[in-house]
């Protein structure tokens, strides 16, 4: 298993699927399986969903071409035969075609055979502009996706490729039925009635749906695997808060699947240790929780040019810079956000890479850069040294550049408090620091002023991370994709952050071809925008914190794909 | 009378034009958005968010966005969710019986046991029975739902593992065995509602009771020989009953509201965990469409209460 996994309660998964599948499994044996998501699905068509619950709970029905397995790597357990590699020729040698080969006797769950065909139109669909999938990026550079026979399916792209699974592979890459959703093409695709029912070729199909509530659903009969499912049915219920979602899985044993645990992690240790009716699953995922530091000015008598790129923020982007970035990392309490709040590996673990999830280009050069180290002492020394002494108020000046900090996130406790944690450090160092919370909506509007787009602010504070491609991800920090009034705050490099040789990178990464070299180009990147001080990464967030009951066994954590990628395999 | 509800409802159709104009106005300015969502996301580059906001249609002004939207509102169209993009109307339905189920039961309750309650403690003024429902009163209003809920969770599905407190809005009731589950499963949130409700209802008619009763009239009753039971209930009680009507009368809009936390604890998919999680999307066709309903039921159920107070007081005529 290439990711690091953590179960403190019991058990740790392992293995592939075809391996954990046991061998003794009958379909329907079992009774009704129970799933708690303490936010509840409101659609089912995966491509119009705007949430990770939709696409969980689409993924018993839906299925893609492959998953994304634990290693970032695509796995055959969905409608391909097998994954095309430049070793099987699958994927050409220029990287512009991949060919899928698809099982054969497919059925979707209205019994009609599934083929080429349908594949096809799930690119039609993504790529088709007024339906306005959300998923429609994974269409970009398609020149066309054709349907050679009714089992081969061949993706042509624009300019190589080194990305080839960008199609069809994981939750984003779900096959739609074209008889069903053909009909629904076009401006009102997101109104359509089909996408609360969509028909799939999973282990299961619907038998109710009550969107913002429940979903019920009984074995697909034509699912290819006979002696799969085991569940006879599976309720999925959502609402309510986390915390008493973990006392249904680990206390009351009412659920035998609790989703997303993201409690505090001293109450939910607690939870846990004194439950007794289920294990932890715990997996660390591409998600990091970071500061993002903005060189542009945020001082409200700029007036409309306040954070604009054009201007330079006072102490990250003057002469000093640099120093001021360094001091404030140095003087980053990381590891007792880590330990107090995400219980150092219950929910999330220390990390002070943006790139996280897969070892392949997770960076080891940061651990011992100066700016990965808490030592408030030296932060002081740093800038105390280079002229930024501190005033009768504590707070460290120069001229009459004060080192004065606004700093905001999305008001949840578990911010509020890593605001606390961070203030109390960088306070020391001689920063004044306000801290600032609103609510995500507000936080992640484009055009809100007190939103992460706009920033308003000196530092702000949350989540992202990467596909198993880090390509896209990586170029969120280039000089193209800082974001401005002029793109309507719409980019996503929200720092202004503009560095030619890390623009460089970039390039060679689109371009390189060799994975090796592709993943030490992504660690490369990861260590300048880490190094310059752009981002303080803090906590690796888990992709899974989830709870299972102590009877179900054959749950496989994969960070890279939905909690529900191999369900069919699941039993008690 | 026929008159006046007439033109009481007529009044009452420039009146819900105004709120609907504010609610809607307030929600279109309010600085949310409800592709936020996506925005963390790097694989939602801005041309897609733009691309699913023109197919919300939000990229019209707010103002013509709510002439279409009260267009259709006329033909009894509700529009559609942003987030499920399914009709409004068919979450509200699917939601309004559960809430019934939970908030009106416990309304019902409320009423059933703060009314002779507060007429007791009024009567026995300052007995062991005052004491006590004088206290339980204060328990009820100061405690909120979200501690009680949380509480009665721990007690009784936790530690004694007697009821569940995941509410199943599949369950249909058709025999003795799903009745009884419906109520296990529906048990605590009423309580928990109908705590605070038995509470405010027990000192409103307590107070109105203690006004009347050294009135002259009640001596009158009294002097007469009338039977204490009958002064009590026929005197005091019915002209105690005139602003215990308007209280309750205009507490039946909230039932249909749902109650936003005590929905959400017990995970009762209600109108109010609809409307508080549409609120936190700025899922915009749902919060319009919850609020304006409300507003609608708030001018119709005083416009009952109205009506009641003549059936309660002989001397109000409505011309």
């Amino acid at each position: 298993m290439a990711l690091a996994a953590c179960t403190p309660a019991g058990t740790s998964p392992s293995g592939s699927p075809s391996a954990s599948a046991t061998p003794t499994l009958s379909r329907g044996a079992g009774g009704e399986l129970k799933i708690l998501y303490w936010q509840a699905p409101t659609i089912l068509n995966i491509h119009q969903a705007t949430g990770t619950k939709d696409a969980d709970a689409g993924r018993l029905i839906l299925e893609p071409l492959a998953s994304w397995g634990p290693d970032g790597k695509p796995l055959p357990n969905g409608l391909a035969s097998e994954i095309p590699t430049l070793e099987n020729g699958g994927v050409s040698k220029d990287f512009t075609t991949v060919t899928w080969k698809l099982r054969t006797g497919v059925k979707w769950s209205d019994g009609s055979a599934f083929t080429a065909d349908d594949v096809v139109f799930t690119w039609k669909y993504l790529a088709d502009e007024p339906t306005a999938s959300a998923n429609s990026d994974y269409a970009t550079g398609i020149t066309s996706v054709v349907a050679k026979d009714p089992n081969t399916a061949v993706v042509t792209y624009a300019d190589p490729n080194p990305n080839y699974y960008q199609f069809g592979v994981g939750g984003t890459g779900v096959i739609l039925q074209k008889k069903q959703f053909e009909p629904t093409l076009g401006a009102k695709a997101s109104e359509s009635p089909e996408n609360l029912k969509p028909i799939g070729t999973g282990p299961y199909k619907l038998d109710n749906f009550k969107p913002g509530d429940v979903v019920t659903y009984v074995i697909n009969d034509g699912y290819r695997d006979s002696t799969k499912p085991f569940f006879k049915t599976v309720t999925l219920k959502g609402g309510g808060d986390a915390t008493t979602a973990a006392r249904a899985v680990f206390q009351t044993g009412d659920v035998d699947y609790a989703w997303n645990l993201q409690v505090e992690a001293p109450v939910l240790r607690s939870l846990i240790d004194t439950g007794g009716k289920g294990d932890y699953l715990g997996l660390a995922g591409p998600n990091i929780e970071r500061v993002n530091l903005n060189f542009a000015n945020p001082d409200p008598a700029l007036g409309d040019n306040r954070s604009e790129p054009t201007t330079k923020h006072p102490f990250f982007n003057g002469p000093d810079g640099k120093i001021v970035r360094q001091a404030l990392a140095m003087a980053t309490d990381r590891a007792t956000v880590a330990k107090e709040l995400y219980g150092d590996g219950l929910t999330g673990k220390a990390s002070c890479n943006q790139l996280n999830g897969n070892p392949v280009f997770e960076s080891k050069n940061t651990a011992s850069l100066p700016v990965c180290k808490f030592d408030v002492a030296a932060a002081s020394k740093l800038l105390e040294d280079n002229g930024w002494v501190k005033g009768s108020d504590g707070v460290r000046a120069k001229g009459s550049i004060k080192l004065k900090l606004l700093f905001g996130t999305t008001n949840v406790s578990l911010r509020q408090k890593t605001q606390d944690v961070l203030k109390k450090g960088w306070e020391q160092a001689g920063f004044s620091v306000e801290l600032k919370s609103v609510p995500a909506s507000v936080f992640f509007t484009n055009t809100s002023p007190d939103g992460a787009n706009k920033m308003f602010y000196d530092v702000t504070m949350y989540t992202n991370g990467t596909d198993p491609d880090p390509t896209t991800y990586m170029s969120s920090w280039t000089c193209k994709n800082v974001t401005a009034k002029a793109n309507n705050w719409n980019s996503p490099n929200y720092h202004r952050y503009c560095n030619p040789t890390y623009d460089g990178l970039i390039d060679q990464l689109r371009k390189e071809t060799d994975p090796a070299k592709r993943n030490q180009l992504a660690i490369q990147a990861n260590d300048i925008i880490v190094g310059d001080v752009v981002v303080i990464p803090l906590v690796n967030r888990f992709a899974v914190a989830s709870g299972r009951a102590k009877a179900l066994k054959g749950v496989v954590l994969t960070g890279w794909d939905s909690e529900m990628w191999q369900i069919a395999d699941w039993s008690k | 009378m026929g008159r006046f509800i007439l033109r009481r409802l007529l009044i009452s159709i420039p009146t819900l034009i105004v709120i609907s104009f504010v609610v809607y106005a307030i929600l279109a300015l309010a600085p949310g958005d409800p592709l936020s969502q996506f925005a963390a996301n790097p694989q939602v580059p801005p041309e897609v968010r733009e691309r699913i906001r023109e197919a919300l249609g939000l990229n019209q002004p707010w103002y013509i966005r709510y002439v279409k939207w009260l267009q259709a509102l006329v033909t009894g169209d509700f529009g559609f969710s942003f987030m499920s993009h399914s009709p409004v109307r068919d979450l509200i339905a699917q939601r309004l019986p559960n809430t019934l189920a939970v908030v009106g039961v416990a309304y019902v309750v409320g009423v059933l046991i703060g009314l002779p309650i507060g007429v007791l403690s009024a009567v026995k003024r300052y007995s062991p029975v005052d004491h006590s429902a004088t206290t339980f009163a204060f328990i009820g209003i100061s405690v909120p739902t979200f501690f009680t809920g949380l509480l009665l969770i721990i007690i009784f599905s936790v530690k004694l593992h007697w009821l569940p407190f995941i509410y199943d809005s599949n369950l249909k009731v058709h025999d003795l065995a799903t009745f009884t589950d419906q109520i296990k499963q529906s048990i605590m949130p009423i309580m928990v509602l109908a705590l605070a409700d038995t509470a405010v209802l027990t000192r409103y008619v307590r107070a109105e009771m203690l006004e009347r009763l050294p009135l002259d009239y009640v001596r009158t009753a009294r002097a007469k020989g009338l039977r204490e039971r009958f002064v009590i209930i026929g005197h005091v009680l019915r002209n105690s009953l005139i602003p215990v009507v308007t209280l309750v009368a205009l507490g039946v809009p909230a039932v249909f509201g749902g109650a936003i936390v005590t929905e959400q604890i017990f995970r009762v998919p209600g109108i109010g965990e609809l409307l508080v999680r549409s609120i936190g999307d700025d899922d915009i066709p749902v919060v319009a469409a919850i609020v304006f309903i409300f507003a609608v039921l708030v001018v119709l159920f005083n416009l009952v209460a109205d009506i009641l107070y003549a059936v309660l007081d002989p001397r109000i005529r409505y011309t």
